[in-house]
């Protein structure tokens, strides 16, 4: 044996992890795009990866470690064809594979790994799936975590979000969902989906609405990757420019966030030398460069929002008129009542408490059973020095929370009226 | 793919029979049903009659049990198909969407299972 080139099964595996986690979207997208079948490519590749931990723990790493996975992988799929008792209706794949292999084979370099994410990412957020299934498959498929920590994010059992992945891949393939980018006349729509999932990817980790929050601050790290990552294959996107701009300079935000005791504090109150500077200035440019795109959109206004607030050296100092103003836009582009809400909070601080408690009227209905209104509410009527109303609002708030650290955070303003 | 389109809609949801609105509807269904044969991918498409009018039937130890009416009673009741032979899902929702009861229905898309009896 060949005492350089071994390394021990721990070594084998850490190697095996970190190439997982950096290529399993682009073998996934080249294995789905041979088989055409989703569980198949997933299943293979999971094969190919226990084979991986057995040949490397006992030769070393090979010279190509991702080409030589997807090498096995596809070994894997031919095989799994020829086992299929329905193999006719699969000769053309198993052929594509055949082939593959024998070119491989015939030059004895590894494969190279074409770029399938961008087919990919359009599948995994197709409409046709749950919102939370688009983001759990995606997490899995193109971020390459486990099947344990997406179930950890979720505060969800392990088998429970197997089971739902493994019901996302069968209604991929069994319905026909498409493995293609699609037609430029429904790209706009489609690509705003692939964003919201993102988005939303972010905002589970960011907000963090029930369980233990360190475990989800990850996948805010995970959301900007995946924004980065369209930004590398769609480029010029002034709404994906946005969107990454956004997630940066929320996430700047984050040390300055949370307590020593896990609650959050609220802005008025966050020490902003906290705030991570290198972040807020590469949102900050990539907020420019798309502005300067001239096709103003939903992410972007956020963003914009977002950087008036990194620009101020202190909460009293912000620029509320205009954080009004984007908010009037925003609501423009979507008649979301929550755009109302943070502009009813913008505006309590530009002009008062009074006026905005004014503008809660036209919301209440539709955000009565909404936290956030409530803790709002709550914050203009005990500036407005309405403290026996402030509590009623501070109890309704805290009763509709769904983690700890915001029952935290409303009981310590509401003590402090009292 | 052979994909079932399913459309549903509650008893009265839609245009009645004789009202100005009907022409328009009806005259919505030539056009989607030209739409899918002049393009090709149409298979089958039938009206049912009314949900009333449903029997549904039960072998039970060998014994055939027929019950008056549909095999659920819910509020969006079955009132007709099509079939199409689409290349994937995106156009199967497209050709779907084109249905005029999806505008007050609701249009259930299911892809046909392919099964070989030869083996």
């Amino acid at each position: 044996m060949n005492a350089a080139a071994s390394m021990t099964e721990d070594g084998a595996r850490k190697a095996i992890e970190t190439l997982a986690r950096a290529e399993t979207g682009r073998l996934l997208g080249a294995l789905l795009r041979d088989t055409r079948d989703f569980q198949m490519a997933e299943d293979c590749l999971q094969e190919a990866m226990a084979s991986a931990l057995e040949h490397w723990s006992r030769n070393g790493l090979p010279s190509a470690p991702a080409g030589w996975i997807l090498q096995t992988a596809r070994r894997k799929a031919i095989d799994r064809f020829r086992r299929d008792r329905n193999f006719d209706r699969k000769a053309h794949e198993y052929g594509v594979l055949l082939e593959l292999d024998q070119q491989t084979a015939a030059t004895d370099d590894p494969p190279a790994i074409p770029d399938e994410r961008l087919r990919l990412i359009f599948t995994c957020c197709h409409p046709a799936l749950e919102s939370k299934t688009r983001v759990a498959l995606t997490l899995r498929t193109l971020c390459g975590l486990t099947t344990r920590e997406i179930a950890r994010a979720f505060v969800d059992t392990t088998e429970a979000m197997a089971q739902r992945l493994v019901r996302a891949r069968h209604k991929i393939t069994k319905a026909g969902i498409p493995f293609e980018i699609p037609e430029p006349e429904h790209w706009g729509e489609r690509f705003k989906s692939v964003l919201a999932v993102i988005y939303l990817t972010f905002n589970e980790g960011y907000s963090a609405t029930e369980g233990a929050a360190p475990l989800r601050r990850d996948l805010c790290l995970e959301a900007i990757r995946l924004g980065r990552l369209m930004l590398e294959l769609a480029p010029r996107d002034a709404e994906c420019e946005g969107l990454v701009a956004l997630m940066l300079l929320n996430h700047a935000r984050t040390p300055g966030r949370l307590g020593p005791d896990g609650s959050i504090i609220a802005l008025d109150r966050q020490d902003r030398g906290l705030w991570n500077r290198v972040e807020i200035a590469e949102g900050q440019a990539l907020l420019d460069q798309a502005l300067a795109r001239k096709q103003t959109g939903p992410f972007q206004l956020q963003a914009a929002i977002s950087a008036l607030h990194a620009d101020a050296p202190d909460h009293r100092s912000t620029d509320w008129r205009q954080i009004v103003l984007l908010y009037d836009a925003l609501y423009g582009f979507v008649r979301n009542p929550v755009f109302l809400l943070n502009r009813a909070v913008a505006l309590s601080f530009a002009t008062g408490p009074e006026q905005a408690l004014e503008a809660l009227c036209t919301i209440e209905t539709d955000l009565d059973a909404y936290q956030p209104f409530h803790a709002a509410r709550a914050d203009f009527l005990r500036r407005a020095d309405r403290p026996i109303d402030a509590r009623q609002s501070y109890l309704r708030a805290i009763e509709l929370s769904g983690n700890e650290s915001d029952r935290l955070f409303l009981s310590g303003r509401m003590q402090e009226i009292e | 793919m052979k994909y079932l389109a399913l459309i549903y809609a509650a008893p009265g949801a839609g245009p009645d029979y004789g009202t100005p609105e009907f022409g328009p509807y009806m005259d919505g269904y030539r056009k989607a049903t030209e739409t899918y044969q002049n393009d090709g991918v149409m298979l089958a498409g039938e009206a049912l009659q009314d949900s009333s009018t449903a029997t549904t039937v039960r072998v039970r130890n060998g014994k055939i049990e027929t019950m008056d009416g549909p095999f659920a009673e819910t509020k969006e009741q079955l009132g007709g198909f099509y079939m199409f032979d689409c290349a994937n899902l995106d156009e199967a929702i497209r050709y779907a969407a084109m249905i005029p009861t999806a505008e007050h229905g609701s249009i259930e898309v299911r892809p046909i299972m392919e099964i070989n009896f030869d083996q």
